[in-house]
């Protein structure tokens, strides 16, 4: 790794454009100004929570912070708990803010609301390439939130492989996610200072606000979005200005929003892959194909528990929390999220964390939090939670929780029961939690039919006709064919009149080889789904949704 | 393209509140009845306590429903859905205009 990056590379004269600003353009001088006017500003801590709204603000704060060798911290959520946390961490922690400090208890420095002054051409500062420039965090699957320190010589590396696989350079970005949020900060702020793109200072919320902010910047220009945005704003109808292309992440797209966004806009679409851990890892063209091609020189490889990042921008060797299944080298399929991990309209966690926060909660005696069935792709699906807290109301435990976790993850339906269906190894059954649900056929409170009589077995013969070929030496049963089991044994759990009309989703966790004995659970139906989830002893290997219809 | 409501506009109707109130009862699967929404109440936070995923599907559905799109006031996004009323004099404001 070379010793010094610079805060710039690609904005090669004083005059490049580094952001779009309603009132213009800003040139990289205008901006090395900026930066200069808010360092001499800044107040002694090391520690910077930059909650700038306005993505230019967020660049010149993230920049300035940098030259002073402050570390700027990206948490994921801002609930009073995280804020305590942080200044638990680190005292000196102050808040860099552009509208109000809201009930962020910090000391608070407003942003300078006026352009600095430019004299003469300002030299670009050279950073060492070992320096902490940025700490984010993820929900740890212990409970206790963990630190990620990113070096900006690894930063660098990442925004310049990003931007020369999506050819990005001389591009206008216009993003609809947060500056703060790893994918937001990687793909329109990193991306401007290392790989030559300029980013809009907006972040446009509603589709309408989308359209004029695409209008507002000239041709190159690209949409930086997620499967919830996009979905929204092609289903509002609206007339989009033509872009070079449009970049989701944060969750898979599905085939047909991917094909709809092109048709829509006439430009593809790239996905990028990634956490907040590794950063982006690898993009792909999701009309095109479902393998994803790795970034620069990142490398996966199998560990004992799934696979690891390495090489290129990413830090020794990171764990990935989702299953994978490797092509060749530089390709790879994702088979979706270890069975702890959750992902609500790009917000990610875990379900150990968001139990140890609700079990915290003074007065929760049990509960527990889970995933309903899934609604289709490019929908944001909510939580459930069923908890034992006698001596709290469904408000004033919702509050409790608002104050430790984000509002995404708020269970919905929060449902209170006298005790948690746990079963004799003190396990607590999906299809039993799913039955406490109002809404199921089985009704509120208790199942009518014991979980017991909703199972199926079945033993993975060890010759069957799918194995071989898939895959030499390490025979594996395809996803396929454990869906077509779930399928062919739901004799009896159908409501009078239903059929099966067809998947509503399916995610598989762990491989199945031949002669594993399986266990097929299914949930109490509605009258248009019923959902399943395959295990073996005691590790779920599947789950999913059939969806139902009337017999005509 | 601007559909922001004029500061002189009459008001929603208390029909055509109770008519939002159900959009958005039906548009989030809320489990109440469409009167039990304080119409000056807040419908973040410790209020109806939605998020801005929240809001760009009743505002889809809206936009659907009555044909116009809803725009952000500067940067705070979500000011036009600080209240049921708020919302209902936005909508019934933008068909008028």
């Amino acid at each position: 790794m070379r010793q010094a990056s610079c805060l710039l590379t690609d904005l090669p004269a004083p005059d490049s454009i580094i952001a779009w600003l309603p009132a213009g353009p800003v040139t990289r001088n205008q901006f090395l100004a900026d930066v200069r006017q808010l360092a001499g500003q800044l107040p002694e801590g090391q520690h910077v929570l930059n909650i700038c709204h306005n993505r230019y603000h967020f660049l010149v704060g993230l920049a300035a912070a940098i030259v002073c060798g402050k570390v700027s911290l990206l948490p994921s959520s801002l609930t009073p708990n995280t804020v305590t946390r942080l200044r638990h961490d680190a005292p000196d922690l102050f808040c860099l803010h552009d509208t109000s400090l809201d009930d962020i208890d910090l000391p608070g420095i407003p942003f300078p609301p006026a352009r600095a002054p430019v004299e003469g051409i300002l030299a670009v500062p050279e950073i060492p390439a070992d320096q902490v420039v940025a700490h984010v965090f993820t929900s740890g699957s212990t409970g206790t939130a963990l630190v990620h320190r990113k070096t900006w010589g690894s930063l660098v590396i990442n925004a310049l492989s990003e931007s020369e696989r999506l050819g990005a350079r001389g591009c206008t970005l216009v993003g609809t996610v947060p500056p703060q949020h790893m994918y937001g900060f990687e793909s329109t702020v990193l991306i401007c200072l290392h790989g030559g793109a300029a980013c809009w200072s907006g972040r446009p919320f509603y589709p309408a606000d989308i359209s004029a902010a695409l209008d507002a910047v000239p041709a190159p220009r690209a949409l930086v979005t997620t499967p919830f945005h996009l979905r929204t704003l092609l289903e509002a109808g609206l007339r989009l200005p033509p872009v070079d292309f449009l970049l989701s992440a944060t969750a898979p797209l599905s085939e047909e929003l991917a094909a709809r966004a092109e048709a829509a806009c006439g430009a593809p679409l790239l996905e990028i892959y990634g956490c907040t851990e590794t950063g982006q890892l690898a993009s792909r063209r999701s009309t095109q194909t479902r393998a994803w091609q790795l970034l620069g020189e990142v490398t996966l490889c199998a560990t004992e528990t799934g696979h690891a990042a390495q090489g290129g921008h990413v830090e020794g060797t990171v764990p990935i929390g989702d299953v994978i299944e490797l092509v060749d080298e530089r390709h790879f399929l994702l088979h979706g999220r270890n069975a702890d991990q959750v992902n609500i309209a790009g917000k990610r966690t875990s379900l150990a964390y968001l139990n140890q926060q609700l079990l915290d909660v003074p007065g929760v005696t049990d509960g527990v939090f889970f995933m309903p069935d899934a609604e289709p792709d490019d929908h944001a699906t909510r939580l459930c939670a069923c908890v034992v807290a006698p001596g709290h109301t469904r408000q004033s435990l919702l509050a409790a929780l608002r104050s430790r976790i984000d509002t995404a993850f708020l269970p919905r339906p929060l449902v209170f029961v006298e005790r948690l269906p746990r079963n004799a190894a003190s396990k607590l059954p999906r299809a039993d939690l799913l039955a406490l649900l109002p809404g199921t056929t089985a009704g509120t409170g208790t199942a009518d039919t014991p979980a017991s009589t909703r199972e199926r077995h079945w033993r993975v013969p060890a010759a069957h006709s799918a194995f071989p070929g898939h895959f030499p030496g390490r025979p594996i049963l395809p996803g396929v064919v454990l869906i077509d089991q779930a399928i062919q044994l739901t004799d009896g759990l159908l409501p009078a009149g239903c059929v099966i009309r067809g998947l509503g989703n399916a995610k598989f966790f762990e491989p199945v080889g031949p002669g594993t004995q399986l266990v097929f659970n299914y949930a109490p139906a509605s009258a248009k789904a019923l959902a399943f989830e395959v295990r073996t002893d005691d590790r779920v290997v599947a789950s999913g949704s059939l969806t139902l219809g009337q017999q005509t | 393209m601007s559909t922001t409501p004029s500061e002189n506009t009459p008001g929603a109707t208390p029909a055509f509140v109770a008519e939002i109130a159900g959009i958005i009862v039906s548009a989030l699967n809320l489990e109440m009845s469409p009167s039990e929404i304080d119409p000056d109440g807040s419908l973040f936070g410790e209020g109806l306590g939605l998020d801005s995923i929240d809001i760009l599907e009743v505002a889809l559905v809206i936009s659907k429903q009555y044909g116009i799109q809803l725009r952000a006031d500067d940067e705070d996004n979500t000011h036009i859905f600080r209240s049921l009323r708020s919302l209902a004099d936005y909508v019934a404001a933008s068909r008028a205009a």
